[in-house]
């Protein structure tokens, strides 16, 4: 009664070769994240230490730390976030919550679709005619910060709005029938209850942004220099520009030096990932409904 | 009937787009009723309710005309209508609590409202939920989740938060389809108890529910009104819309 036929044989041999060859695939995927951690723990492993992290660079960055990229680096995002977040989320409240459904609602939402497709470099020379010379912010930590603002736009509303919009409707139309205006419905209950995700997003998207290279290069980070920056309105060092000059610009650089340097980019990028994981799984487990 | 209804309602018709969901209704409501909706699925029903609380606001595809008075005043014209809604409260079929502690489920309403002080909430939230029969099952535990409860005592939970609206008026739409027999005669009994302070319209798929508590009832069919009375004339009087009939006797649902 339950034997197999010819058939029954054929389809468990073609599920056993797709199964393979999934698996292989999803394989595939974790060559590269080992192979790089892999080769930058072994190569740039003896170059971590505290001064390396804490001290100035020295003998025309051939040696020394890389105070000044690492702070540059958290300046950039900072500041970046600061003006990305506000605008971000209050534009993906308006799109999903009070935008009428017209041409004008349309074409922004193409707009914001297609900011997301730009190529860095053109937001770079972007940044430049906007922030640096249009604005007189000249190259600053703030003309850098706002070029990567507008890049990380797009992401900040696209997962902001999914974030609200994962809210039952139904607990929208509960508050309405109270009497509570739109406003009121999404400070009491939606924001509330979708600010993790929002996080999570924002979060994910910072961890892009510090390793981001075109958008800063003319903007606000500077090849090398001998202080930290005090204001928005100085240049400053990066990590990602300082990898790039230390490897292909300067002779004479040890080889550990810059494979430490991209070691700490990518634990800084892994730990900001670590923790929107970490978000995401404390959101679960908090889940109200 | 004697004094001026309590709602009044002439010509409405609900549109979804191109689809006519309430095709011309006419119908008064009076103070201090239980006024029963019944019909199948489909019927326009719930599309009643929300034109009584002017959710097409919410609703971009949803279109209403006709008049609609509540206690005297036109609902299309009232300026506030956000106050306007405060004065109606809404049961839904699926209780939904809100994400937020019990008592703020019952106290959202009032803070809404402008009410900040913390003893006078308390009296709300005590009143409200006692008079939902759900006071003695959860005031140890206030603090928890109202959306972690059970259904029977999440619908009691959103009877509690409306009546903190201080509504004139009730709607509930289908309120026991998600809430066990015991729990649905327990509101029943608590809505009999409301009638005296509140009008109620009661929107159900009960027949035998719709005559055990309604005064007068309403047969909806297809968006349009096809029969009102005295409850007990719909199941037993002698003239009636033979669809009416058919349908109180189970014959089509």
């Amino acid at each position: 009664m339950f034997s197999s036929t010819p058939l029954d044989r054929r389809n468990r041999q073609v599920e056993w070769l797709f199964r393979a060859i999934f698996f292989l695939m999803t394989l595939l995927l974790i060559v590269p994240v080992v192979r790089i951690l892999g080769v930058l723990i072994y190569k740039g492993g003896s170059a971590l230490s505290f001064e390396f992290l804490f001290t100035m660079p020295k003998d025309g960055m051939t040696a020394g730390g890389i105070l000044p990229a690492l702070m540059g680096t958290v300046w950039l995002v900072a500041v970046a976030l600061l003006a990305s977040v506000p605008v971000g989320v209050a534009a993906a409240i308006y799109l999903s919550v009070y935008a009428p459904d017209n041409w004008l609602t349309r074409v922004i939402n193409l707009a914001i679709i297609n900011l997301a497709g730009v190529p860095s470099i053109v937001h770079a020379l972007f940044g430049v005619g906007a922030f640096v010379v249009f604005a007189r912010f000249g190259t600053s930590i703030l003309a850098a910060s706002l070029t990567l603002a507008v890049m990380t736009l797009p992401v900040v509303i696209v997962s902001t709005r999914e974030s609200l919009q994962a809210v039952p409707r139904a607990f929208r139309e509960a508050c309405w029938n109270m009497g509570a205006t739109r406003w009121q419905t999404i400070r009491r209950v939606v924001l509330p209850n979708s600010i993790s995700g929002i996080l999570t997003g924002v979060i994910l998207e910072v961890s892009r942004t510090a390793g981001e290279t075109a958008p800063i290069m003319f903007t606000g980070a500077a090849f090398f220099l001998p202080f930290l920056p005090q204001s928005i309105f100085d240049q400053t060092m990066a990590m990602s520009l300082h990898l790039f000059v230390i490897s292909t610009q300067v002779p004479g650089v040890p080889e550990e030096l810059p494979y430490g340097v991209a070691l700490v980019l990518i634990a800084m990028v892994l730990t900001m990932n670590a923790t929107s994981i970490a978000f995401r799984v404390h959101l679960r487990g908090k889940k109200k409904w | 009937m004697t004094a001026s209804p309590k709602v009044s309602v002439r010509g409405l018709h609900v549109r979804y787009g191109e689809r006519e969901v309430l095709r011309g209704v006419d119908l008064d409501i009076s103070e201090h009723e239980i006024f029963g909706i019944i019909g199948p699925a489909n019927s326009g029903k719930t599309s009643f309710l929300r034109a009584l609380n002017r959710m097409e606001q919410f609703d971009p595809a949803m279109e209403v005309e006709g008049s609609i008075l509540f206690n005297g005043h036109d609902i299309h014209t009232v300026r506030n209508v956000y106050a306007l809604r405060r004065r109606i409260g809404v049961v839904f079929p699926l209780p939904v609590g809100l994400p937020l502690s019990i008592y703020e489920n019952v106290a959202f309403a009032p803070r809404l409202a402008g009410v900040k002080a913390k003893s006078i909430l308390d009296e709300i939230v005590e009143r409200c939920l006692t008079r939902a029969a759900l006071w003695d099952e959860v005031k140890d535990r206030l603090g928890a989740l109202g959306s972690l409860l059970s259904g029977g005592q999440q619908q009691r939970l959103t009877i509690a938060r409306a009546l903190a609206q201080d509504p004139d008026l009730l709607l509930l739409d289908e309120f026991s389809i998600a809430v066990d027999p015991v729990t649905t005669m327990r509101i029943e009994d608590v809505l009999k108890e409301l009638r005296k302070e509140i009008t109620i319209v009661l929107v159900t798929n009960l027949v035998q529910q719709a005559r055990r508590l309604a005064d007068r009832t309403a047969f909806f069919l297809d968006g349009e009104l096809i029969e009102i009375g005295v409850t007990e004339d719909l199941f037993t009087g002698p003239v009636m819309d033979q669809r009416t009939r058919d349908y109180v006797e189970g014959r089509f649902g």
